[in-house]
């Protein structure tokens, strides 16, 4: 069946853990603009959502970093972080492990990854989640770029990444959804957290609603750091995203929130042939 | 200078319920499996979160670290600032400091 619903989102542990230090309206228009995408990936009927994500040191660390991970567990467990302060409670999130083995084997025909059958989710994912399957009653699978312990892979592996993703979805019978997550320009996790570089975010955002390829992937990591910050390394799930959908995008919702510490984004792309 | 242990421990500890409890219980006994340098292990055991940060800890490991201590989030920027301005600049790794000491950015 392949893929039925594609989009990305900010996934900041701000969002749910300090949305009472925000503006009120600010984060209504905000958590709004979530829900109307939770809206449109449940009228889109999946059997499961894959979540390309960027974690943040929860299961993978530098003794032994992947550049790509995909989940292949019956269940999953988050959020890892202190409950109260994600403002998310510990719960349990199914998996689908017979289509992660079959994702995974059919994927390895281009791309080199690692599986794991133990996965702890943190904001990475759980806050999406809280959004887009507050019931967590929907099948996930999780997928990681890391993009915390350099090196990384480059910008051309994540497009890669999200082909190898599209032709595996599309030999599966499954009606698949694909989320990615992570900051655009942020500096998060340091005194510097709500800086965000807005122009520079706008451009990336036409760039990925425009889905060129070769805009897209015309970033330097250096470059990144010094104009998106450290977080900026995240928009490889953007670019996954946009490489296994094929498709233009539309951003339902940006605005830098600062005590999110990001640019709060809510976007979907079509799924294009 | 043995960053990448500091780190490891973040790492364990931020992801092993049961290390949580080992760290009430007994932190000096926890840290002798970590090859620390007298200055690392200090901070450790100080919850001192402005050296640490300075010293070059990942800022995610870092900030679900703090969050495990039950820091509130005003309080946990300002000891990275603290930090900086006791220490110096971050010494490694990409989380370093590119605002001023005194700028209150997102109005913490």
């Amino acid at each position: 069946m392949s893929l039925v619903f594609a989009g990305v989102c900010s996934h900041a542990p701000g969002i749910t853990g300090r949305a009472h230090m925000a503006d009120p309206a600010v984060m209504r228009e905000f958590h709004d603009a979530y829900r109307g995408m939770a809206a449109e990936l449940a009228a889109a009927r999946p059997d499961v959502l894959i979540v390309i994500a960027a974690e943040h040191f929860a299961n993978f660390f530098m003794n032994n970093m992947p550049a790509f991970a995909v989940g292949m567990a019956h269940s999953y467990q988050g959020p890892i972080e202190d409950p109260q302060w994600i403002g998310i409670p510990r719960t349990q999130i199914p998996g689908n492990a017979a289509l992660s083995q079959r994702l995974i084997r059919d994927m390895m025909q281009t791309v080199d990854l690692s599986y794991a059958e133990e996965w702890k989710f943190d904001h990475g994912i759980m806050v999406p989640l809280s959004f887009l399957t507050p019931r967590y009653d929907l099948p996930v699978i999780p997928m990681n770029i890391n993009c915390q312990g350099p090196p990384l892979a480059p910008l051309h592996r994540a497009w890669a990444l999200g082909e190898a993703l599209r032709r595996a979805a599309d030999l599966a019978p499954e009606r698949i959804a694909v989320v990615g997550t992570g900051g655009i320009s942020h500096w998060p996790a340091t005194p510097d957290s709500g800086k965000i570089n807005e122009p520079w975010d706008r451009e990336f955002l036409r760039r990925w609603e425009a889905n060129d390829k070769p805009a897209l992937l015309s970033y330097s990591d250096e470059d990144t750091l010094s104009e998106a910050g450290q977080g900026g390394f995240e928009i490889r799930t953007f670019i996954s995203v946009a490489a296994a959908a094929r498709g233009r995008g539309r951003v339902q919702h940006y605005r830098p929130i600062p005590i999110f510490a990001v640019g709060c984004t809510v976007a979907t792309m079509d799924i294009g042939y | 200078m043995s960053l990448y242990q500091v780190q490891k421990f973040l790492y364990d500890m931020n992801r092993d319920p049961g290390m949580q409890q080992k760290f009430r219980a007994d932190l000096p006994g926890l840290l002798a499996a970590y090859d620390l340098d007298a200055e690392e292990r200090a901070a450790i055991e100080n919850r001192d979160i402005g050296l640490i940060y300075v010293l070059g800890a990942n800022g995610q490991l870092l900030m679900h670290y703090a969050a495990f201590l039950g820091m509130p989030w005003a309080d946990y920027i300002a000891a990275m600032r603290a930090g900086v301005s006791r220490h110096g600049p971050v010494r490694a790794g990409v989380y370093s400091m590119t605002t001023g000491l005194d700028e209150r950015v997102a109005d913490v």
